[in-house]
């Protein structure tokens, strides 16, 4: 085997330290070649070990009653009964989206649908948790559509909807943007896969497109931060084929009706390497490939290029011995490559060979065992200080208050985004994007899933442990919201450099505000994702904890959909009468000209979230609810607006909703207050409400009733016309001016 | 009554038509492999929405030359019933079996809303249900759905009857500011001058079920199921 040149230089081209070249020598008992000195930088990329990470993650609950597969494998599983069961999970591609936004954020999707149809399961829905940095900068309206097309193109070509998620924008992000997709999945609880391998002679069958030399390095350059030359990077971000993995899709789904898969799993971070590594792990035992046998789209390609390349749309499959030629004729059918690579040894090792001699000679368990696992310091974040005293507007400016906020880009309709994904495709559809959680029937059963992806920055960036508390509480809120139960979690955690002690603090504290919240909610967290390094030049991104959450309702025909809004039904606020106005979307927009305090979050009660999130659920139950929202960013008065516009109704608020307040700060604090675990309901019935609520001894306070076209509050009267035009126009003039 | 829908590689809108017809038929729809040169007799034959062969060229382009495709034009001249939804649509301009185009929309990006048709022609297999002049909700989902033809071609269309569905708003005004992707004419639908194939780009099989907000697609299916019993 070749000799090293140059060690220092290649070590920093492989983002390695000396001590895990060191630890490299002692699991190979000599030097590493260049094939495995790659092989081993990719396995031990932040990307690819969560080597900072895992002491963390480790803590997590994983387990409940429900949870079939938690972290570790491609995706996890959860069981919705009469064998039936889900799998999910959210993977972020911010590096290559800042680099090459179109490729970057396709990939991204379709790397997630690969984690989900690996398992066995047929992909039912996609959502993506977006952040862009200021979009009046042209930079990021070009950043932005590529980012939106991309997806766009991925997801409406593979035939799956693209049902939800959110976009925020800060200037927090102008140099790292966030792209975390999240894909649903159903099985047939008897028909799961997995990535353990097995059986000695078995054969390791490759499918898809042909590898290239697209995407070589590309875990690893998602382990670094950016700096002013990262532009050069731009070759190390993959192109994704959406037509290819959807016959991939296709064609793995019917091999998988058959008896012949061992072990399967997908060619995502890191490619063939990880790919044939992990499975073997996994089956403790070894495997063997040739490196002739990989389907190659350009002839001159390195072992070391073709071991690392990350090009998309490619499986790993191990068959029971003999299948091959039945096995062919599906790929066959689906026009797609199929090659025998290698076969499962008993070795304990992975060899590599080329030309009928060895390449690669790396032992399995002893690599496993020896992974970097960092104990990185880290120093809990400052408390901020609590927001001095302001002046608020009069109570007549109202309106204009309302239509500033309507005009920030976070809070106002993202029509032009999710009007570009098919959102309707499959024909499962019922509760679309546009505000909360979507709602998607499994296919063919009574039953449905209500999805959504949840994390505010600002309380994060203030406050990282009660900040995820919040986005865990909040997506809690938009599943229930919905009428359907909360069942599990995925969680995207995107953070800056772990190296540096405060950015470790920052993700220290949300995990265990994590961990905290869904303790308290048992919800397990089911699988995951961590990105680091999303920084440039030292500058790194808030801490942006990402939640996707999953819930179930059993009986679809128990969402009334018939059940539509009428003139002068009751509109009731759910939970206490805000008086937070810290961290929160008023102060941000109307009152903070300088933003570099916004104050602390507001608490987080979880008393208050479970009775008032279960006694949601009741009105469900007992068919009182037309219409439900959660309070979240903006407060009252704009999240009331979100479902209203959205139906084409307008509300006439009670004085008695804010004129108990005779001053100016108690009106707005009451209608943009963003306290915790408050929910807007609007119902027909308000009498047995109020008895259901006497009996839970929940608080609730008539906010007002609907009409047709107008929002009247203290007497100032705006058009319901005039609203929607702002609410639904604004993103379109961001982007056109 | 035997409807058979065609599967193309990329299709993705095959498995949402067969849903739709068995709910309102009762019965299961046969799917046909592109590759299939010889099978059985059908009534109806539908070329559903996606994206066929990638649509890595124009959209319906490959598709058009899918070994399927010269049987489904035989079929056609004998009389079977064929109906291209979005990208069967772009199929059946591009094999030449309807007359036009469809060219990238307008604002140049995919476009997936709920949107307002006007029945123009209910004298046809495909809507004898609808009222004339009917307005229905309807979603479309395309990248490439502004339907273009000659000014002459555009005649005969029109003086044939052969326009079925245009873009309107809830009133059935048929003004420019209705049309979501530059149709010519804010053509969303049309046949062939024999009146047994038709092309449109809004998805039926999409407004089917109330519970998916809506149900102004049923009149479309049961339009043939009647025109072929």
């Amino acid at each position: 085997m070749d000799k090293l040149n140059n060690l220092k230089e290649l070590l920093n081209i492989h983002n390695l330290n000396n001590n895990e070249y060191k630890k490299i020598t002692e699991i190979l008992k000599r030097e590493p070649n260049l094939l495995e000195l790659g092989i081993y930088s990719v396995m031990w990329s932040e990307h690819c070990s969560y080597k900072s990470s895992k002491k963390w993650l480790k803590q997590l609950p994983t387990k409940s009653k429900i949870v079939i597969c938690g972290p570790g494998e491609n995706a996890g599983i959860i069981d919705i009964g009469d064998n039936d069961s889900i799998v999910f999970k959210i993977e972020s591609h911010n590096h290559p989206s800042y680099l090459e936004p179109f490729q970057g954020a396709a990939t991204g999707v379709g790397g997630i649908l690969r984690d989900i149809f690996t398992m066995g399961a047929r992909p039912i829905a996609i959502l993506d948790s977006l952040r862009f940095g200021e979009i009046k900068q042209k930079k990021q309206k070009y950043l932005l559509s590529g980012v939106v097309s991309g997806i766009s193109n991925y997801g409406n070509c593979m035939g799956i909807p693209t049902v939800g998620g959110e976009c925020y924008f800060n200037e927090d992000y102008n140099k790292n943007i966030l792209v975390n997709a999240m894909a649903v999945g159903v099985a047939k609880r008897n028909k799961l896969f997995f990535s353990k391998a097995a059986g000695i002679g078995n054969p390791v069958i490759y499918v898809g497109a042909k590898t290239g030399k697209d995407g070589i390095h590309g875990a690893t350059m998602a382990s670094a931060e950016f700096d002013d030359n990262s532009k050069q990077k731009k070759p190390t971000v993959q192109v994704g084929d959406p037509f290819t993995e959807k016959l991939v899709m296709e064609a793995c789904i019917e091999l998988m009706q058959t008896n012949m898969i061992v072990a399967i799993q997908d060619m995502g971070a890191a490619g063939l390497t990880c790919s044939s590594f992990e499975m073997a792990a996994k089956g403790n035992c070894g495997i063997e490939l040739n490196i002739n046998k990989i389907p190659l789209r350009e002839k001159d390609m390195s072992p070391y290029e073709i071991m690392l390349s990350e090009s998309q749309e490619r499986m790993l499959i191990i068959l029971k011995k003999g299948c091959e030629k039945k096995a062919k004729k599906i790929f066959d059918k689906w026009d797609l490559d199929m090659s025998v690579i290698g076969k499962i040894t008993n070795s304990k090792k992975m060899i590599i060979k080329k030309d009928n001699s060895v390449i690669a000679d790396i032992p399995i368990a002893l690599t496993e065992k020896k992974t970097p696992e960092y104990k990185r310091p880290w120093v809990k974040p400052k408390k901020v200080k609590n927001i001095k005293k302001f002046s608020f507007p009069k109570k007549k400016q109202i309106k204009e208050v309302i239509f500033e906020l309507l005009k920030s880009p976070n809070l106002t309709s993202k029509k032009w985004i999710w009007e570009q994904y098919d959102h309707m495709v499959m024909c499962d559809t019922i509760k679309p994007p546009g505000y909360g959680a979507a709602v998607i029937r499994v296919h063919g059963t009574k039953k449905s899933l209500a999805i959504t992806t949840d994390c505010n920055s600002n309380y994060c960036k203030y406050d990282p442990f009660i900040g995820t508390i919040h986005a865990v509480s909040e997506a809690r809120r938009n599943i229930i919201s919905t009428g359907a139960n909360p069942l599990a979690i995925t969680n995207n955690l995107n953070f800056g450099n772990p190296e540096d002690k405060n950015i470790m603090g920052e993700f220290v504290m949300s995990v265990k505000g994590m961990i905290n919240s869904c303790k308290k909610y048992s919800l397990p967290v089911i699988s995951g994702n961590v990105s680091f390094y999303n920084e440039t030049n030292k500058i790194g991104i808030s801490p942006t904890p990402v939640i996707g959450m999953v819930g179930l309702i059993k009986n679809t025909n128990s969402i009334n959909k018939k059940n539509l809004l009428k003139e002068n039904d009751q509109i009731y606020l759910i939970g206490k009468k805000t008086n937070n106005i810290s961290c929160s979307s008023f102060l941000e927009r109307i009152i903070s000209k300088n933003k570099k305090n916004l104050g602390p979050p507001p608490p987080i009660n979880y008393n208050e979230e479970i009775k008032n999130g279960n006694f949601i659920l009741n009105l469900f139950k007992n068919n009182l609810i037309k219409c439900c929202n959660d309070v979240s960013s903006g407060g009252t008065i704009i999240s009331l607006l979100k479902m209203l516009i959205n139906k084409e109704f307008g509300a006439d608020v009670e004085e008695s909703f804010v004129n108990n307040s005779t001053n100016d700060e108690k009106f707005y604090k009451i209608l943009f207050g963003e306290d915790a675990g408050n929910y807007i309901v609007i119902t027909n019935n308000e009498e047995k409400v109020k008895i259901l609520a006497k009996k839970n001894k929940v608080s609730l306070f008539k906010i007002g009733i609907t009409k047709r076209n107008y929002l009247n509050i203290n007497n100032q009267i705006i058009k319901l016309n005039e609203l929607k035009n702002n609410f639904e126009n604004n993103f379109f003039d961001y982007i056109n001016n | 009554m035997k409807i058979a829908i065609v599967v193309f590689p990329g299709s993705n809108c095959d498995r949402d038509i067969s849903w739709a017809i068995k709910n309102i038929s009762g019965k299961k729809p046969d799917y046909l492999w592109h590759k299939e040169k010889n099978f059985t007799n059908y009534d109806l034959i539908i070329l559903p929405g996606g994206f066929s062969y990638g649509d890595y060229l124009r959209c319906g382009a490959i598709g058009s030359h899918s070994p399927i495709m010269n049987e489904i034009k035989k079929r056609s001249q004998k009389g079977t019933k064929i109906i291209g939804i979005c990208n069967g649509f772009q199929i059946l301009t591009e094999s030449k079996m309807l007359p036009g185009s469809l060219l990238k929309n307008e604002n140049l990006k995919f476009i997936c809303k709920k949107i307002f048709l006007k029945v123009k022609n209910n004298n046809t297999f495909f809507s004898k249900k609808y009222k004339l002049n009917e307005i229905i909700n309807i979603p479309i989902a395309h990248m490439e759905g502004r339907y273009y033809c000659s000014k002459e071609t555009l005649k005969e269309l029109e003086s044939n009857g052969q326009i079925i569905f245009q873009y309107c708003n809830d009133n059935g005004s048929i003004k420019n500011n209705y049309n979501p992707n530059g149709s010519i004419m804010n053509i969303a639908g049309i046949i062939n001058l024999k009146g047994n194939v038709l092309g449109m780009m809004p998805h039926p099989e999409r407004c089917s079920e109330e519970i998916l907000g809506g149900e102004n697609g049923i009149k479309f299916f049961r339009s043939i199921f009647e025109s072929i019993n």
